[in-house]
C-alpha cells in the first residue's frame, strides 16, 4: 500500500506500461524534458529516452495522424493533449481516422491509441482550459472513452488503456490530480469497462464519474444527515456505457440522478436518462434528473463556482427527485 | 539532439539608421513603456494572488508589438495570441478596462466574461487574443478579405509564435493569404521557445520567415529588441499590402524575460541565466532610450516623464479595477447567442 495523488498514480502507471511493453511511446507537447505541464510524465523522458517520451511540435493533428501510422505498424502511442480545449486541432484525426480505421480494415487493423486529456474546471482557468469534451467523443463510434477519479483507478486504468487494443480517450479530472489515497499496486484491478458501485443506499441512485465522483459522494454524506440513502455509482467507462449496475440499483431506489460537469443538453446524462428509462420504466418513481454544466462557453474564473454542479446543485436534484 | 538555448546572435545586427524624429521615436517608447508597465504591474499582482487564471506575460517583446503597431491605424485589423496583452496596449487599449478584464470584472473589456487570454476590443481593430495557439492566424486572413472587398484601404495584421508556426493553422492561413494576394501581415515572434521547448528542438530552420518561401510570400527577419527595426520591416510589409502586392511574414527575433505563464511560472529551469542576462543587455526600451538621448534626439526628461505618466495610469487603472463588481451569476448563460 502507498499513499499516491492521482498525478503520481498516473505517472507510475504509465512507467509500468512502458516497462512491460517496449512498443509503448508516449508524444506530446512538452511531456518529455519539462514532464509535461501537470508533470504527468515526469521523469519517463529521462528513463526512457527521447525516442520513447517525445516532445513534439506544437501541432496537434500532426501528433494524432502520427499516432495512427505508429498504431498500423504495431506500436502503442499514448498522446497527452495538454489542455481539454487543445485536442480540438486534433479532432479530425481523432474522428475520421483513429476511431474508424478498425472498420474501414474490416478488424485488420487496430488502433491501440490512448489520447490522454485532462479536462473539466475548478482550477480557475477558462475556456479551452476547463472543458468536459467527453460527449463528442462518447458520441463517435470506434472510440471508447474512459475518466478515472481516483489514483488507484488511474495507475491501474492506464495500463488497461494502454494495453487495450481499441483507442481510448482517457479523461483525467485535472483539479483531483493533487488529491491522494493509498493504493495497492499489487492488487488485481476491476476492468477498464465497469462502473462501480461506491457506496450502497436505499433511497436514490446517483450517478457520476471523473471530478464529480467526489462531489457525489459528499452529496451522499451530507444527505444521510437528512436521512436519505443514497447509492452512488462512479460510471467509469463512458463508452462502453456499462449500466448493467445502475439498472439493478435503481430497480431498487425508483429514482436517479446524473451529475457531470459538461453542458447539459446532449451531455453524457441524456443517453443515460434515457437508457434508465427504457430498462427500467416501471420501476421509476421520478424522471431521471440531470445536474449539469449549463449551456454556454465555460465561464471565467470568477464565475466558475456557479457553473459547476456542486453539492447544493446536486442536493437540490435530489430533493427534486424524492419529491416527485 | 543537444539542447540549444535561443539563439541570441541573429538579433546582433547593427542598430538601424533610420533617422526617426522625436515624435515618432517618443512614439514608439510610449507604446512600450505601456507594456512593460502594464506587464510588470499584471505579473505583481498576478503572483500576490489578486489575478484568477493564467497569464502570458510580454515583458522582454515589447519592441515587436510597439513597432509593428506603430504602422497601423485603427481602421486596420489585428488578431492576437495567448500572449496578447502587448498587442492590445500598444494598438491602444486602456488600461482600465484591461485590467477590470483581469480581475474578471465587468468593467473590463469582456465584461470580465474573457479575461487575459479572451481580450478584444473592437473599436481599435483588435478582434482578440486568442487561446488556441494559431487560431488568429486564419482568422485575420479573413479580416484581410473583407479589408479588400470594403475597399477602405484597411488592412490586416497577426501575431504568432515560433511554436505556432508549426501548427497547420498557420500554413493554411499563409497559403491561403498568398493565393488569395490579400492584405495581410503575418508577424512572427520568435522569442526562442514554445513553451519549455527551445526552437532547436521544435522546428529546424533557424529563421521561420523561410517558411513565408513555400506560399510564394516575400519575408523579412529583423531584430526584434529594436524598436525602430520593427517598425521598419512592418513598415515595408505594411505598404506592400496596402499597395494590394499581397501578404509578407515579418520575423522579430525577440525574448521573453517571464516564464511562459505568470513571472517564474512552473519554476524548472528550461534556459540559462547566461542566456536570459545576454538578452536583457540589449533590452529594448534602454536601447532606444540610450540611442535616442546619444543622437540628441530625445531629452532624458520626456522619456521620464512617460514614465511617470504610465506608472500613474496603472495605479488608476488597477483601482478601478478592483472597485469594478463581479459579473452577476445570474448572467451566466447570457450572450451565447444574438437572442
Ligand atoms: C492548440 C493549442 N495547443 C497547445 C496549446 C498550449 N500552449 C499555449 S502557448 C504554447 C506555446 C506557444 O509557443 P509560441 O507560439 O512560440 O508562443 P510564445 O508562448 O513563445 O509566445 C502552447 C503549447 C494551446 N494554447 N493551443
Ligand atoms: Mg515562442
Amino acid at each position: 500500500m502507498t499513499t499516491l495523488t492521482l498525478g503520481k498514480a498516473l505517472n507510475m502507471g504509465l512507467r509500468k506500461a512502458m516497462e512491460d511493453d517496449p512498443k509503448v511511446v508516449l508524444m506530446g507537447e512538452d511531456i518529455g524534458k519539462l514532464g509535461g505541464v501537470f508533470r504527468i510524465t515526469d521523469g519517463l523522458q529521462k528513463d526512457f529516452g527521447e525516442d520513447r517520451v517525445v516532445d513534439t511540435p506544437l501541432a496537434e493533428a500532426g501528433i494524432l495522424g502520427t499516432a495512427v501510422g505508429l498504431a498500423m505498424r504495431g506500436y502503442r502511442p499514448v498522446c497527452e493533449i495538454q489542455f481539454d480545449g487543445f485536442v480540438f486541432p486534433a479532432y479530425n484525426q481523432i474522428v475520421t481516422q483513429v476511431a474508424k480505421i478498425h472498420a474501414r480494415s474490416r478488424g485488420r487493423l487496430p488502433m491501440p491509441i490512448v489520447i490522454r486529456i485532462p479536462f473539466g474546471g475548478g482550477i480557475g482557468a477558462v475556456e479551452h482550459h476547463s472543458e468536459s469534451p467527453e460527449a463528442y467523443f462518447a458520441h463517435t463510434a470506434g472510440l471508447k472513452v474512459v475518466a478515472v477519479a481516483t489514483p488507484a483507478d488511474a495507475y491501474f486504468g492506464i495500463q488497461q488503456a494502454i494495453a487495450s487494443p481499441d483507442p481510448i480517450v482517457f479523461l483525467e479530472p485535472k483539479r483531483r490530480y493533487w488529491e491522494k489515497a493509498d493504493v495497492d499496486t499489487d492488487a488485481t484491478p476491476d476492468p477498464l469497462f465497469r462502473s462501480r458501485v461506491l457506496r450502497a443506499g436505499d433511497d436514490l441512485t446517483l450517478l457520476a464519474y471523473g471530478p464529480m465522483v467526489k462531489t457525489a459522494l459528499q452529496a451522499a454524506t451530507a444527505a444521510e444527515d437528512e436521512g436519505r440513502s443514497i447509492e452512488v455509482v462512479d460510471l467509469r467507462t463512458l463508452s462502453p456505457l456499462d449500466l448493467d449496475a445502475v439498472y439493478e440499483s435503481v430497480r431498487r431506489t425508483g429514482r436517479c440522478v446524473v451529475v457531470h460537469e459538461a453542458p447539459t443538453t446532449l451531455g453524457l446524462g441524456a443517453e443515460i436518462a434515457a437508457r434508465v428509462t427504457e430498462t427500467c420504466f416501471h420501476s421509476l418513481e421520478a424522471p431521471v434528473l440531470r445536474v449539469g454544466g449549463y449551456d454556454t462557453p465555460y465561464p471565467p474564473s470568477k464565475l466558475e463556482e456557479d457553473y459547476l454542479p456542486d453539492l447544493d446543485r446536486v442536493l437540490d436534484a435530489v430533493d427534486r427527485s424524492m419529491g416527485f | 539532439m543537444e539542447p540549444v538555448g535561443a539563439v541570441a546572435t541573429r538579433t546582433d545586427r547593427a542598430p538601424s539608421v533610420e533617422g526617426l524624429d522625436a515624435a515618432s521615436l517618443l512614439d514608439l517608447h510610449r507604446r512600450m513603456v505601456r507594456i512593460r508597465v502594464f506587464e510588470t504591474e499584471a505579473g505583481r499582482l498576478m503572483e500576490s494572488g489578486d489575478l484568477p487564471g493564467f497569464l502570458h506575460l510580454y515583458v522582454g517583446q515589447e519592441a515587436v508589438a510597439a513597432g509593428a503597431l506603430a504602422t497601423l491605424t485603427d481602421a486596420d485589423q489585428i488578431t492576437s495570441t495567448h500572449r496578447g496583452h502587448g498587442h492590445a496596449v500598444a494598438k491602444g487599449a486602456g488600461f482600465r478596462k484591461m485590467f477590470a478584464e483581469l480581475f474578471g470584472r465587468v468593467d473590463g473589456y469582456c465584461h470580465g466574461r474573457g479575461g487575459s487570454m479572451h481580450i478584444n476590443d473592437l473599436s481599435i481593430g483588435m478582434l482578440g487574443a486568442n487561446g488556441i495557439v494559431g487560431a488568429g492566424l486564419p482568422i485575420a486572413v479573413g479580416a484581410a478579405f473583407a479589408a479588400r472587398y470594403r475597399g477602405d484601404g484597411s488592412i490586416a495584421m497577426t501575431f504568432f509564435g515560433d511554436g505556432a508556426s508549426n501548427i497547420g493553422a498557420f500554413h493554411e492561413a499563409a497559403n491561403m493569404a498568398a493565393v488569395l494576394q490579400l492584405p495581410v501581415v503575418f508577424v512572427c515572434e520568435n522569442n526562442g521557445y514554445a513553451e519549455f521547448t527551445a526552437q532547436a528542438r521544435h522546428m529546424r530552420l533557424d529563421d521561420v520567415a523561410d517558411r513565408a518561401a513555400a506560399y510564394g510570400m516575400p519575408s523579412e527577419v529583423c531584430d526584434g529588441m529594436d524598436a525602430v527595426a520593427v517598425r521598419q520591416a512592418c513598415r515595408r510589409a505594411v505598404d506592400r499590402a496596402r499597395a494590394g502586392e499581397g501578404p509578407s511574414l515579418v520575423e522579430a527575433k525577440t525574448y521573453r524575460y517571464y516564464d511562459h505563464q505568470g513571472v517564474k511560472g512552473l519554476r524548472k529551469p528550461y534556459r540559462t541565466q547566461e542566456e536570459i542576462d545576454a538578452w536583457k543587455a540589449r533590452d529594448a526600451i534602454e536601447l532606444l532610450e540610450a540611442r535616442a538621448a546619444a543622437d540628441g534626439v530625445v531629452d532624458a526628461a520626456e522619456f521620464a516623464r512617460v514614465w511617470e505618466e504610465t506608472r500613474a495610469d496603472a495605479v488608476d487603472a488597477i483601482a478601478f479595477a478592483r472597485a469594478s463588481p463581479l459579473p452577476d451569476p445570474a448572467t451566466l448563460t447570457r450572450d451565447v447567442y444574438t437572442d
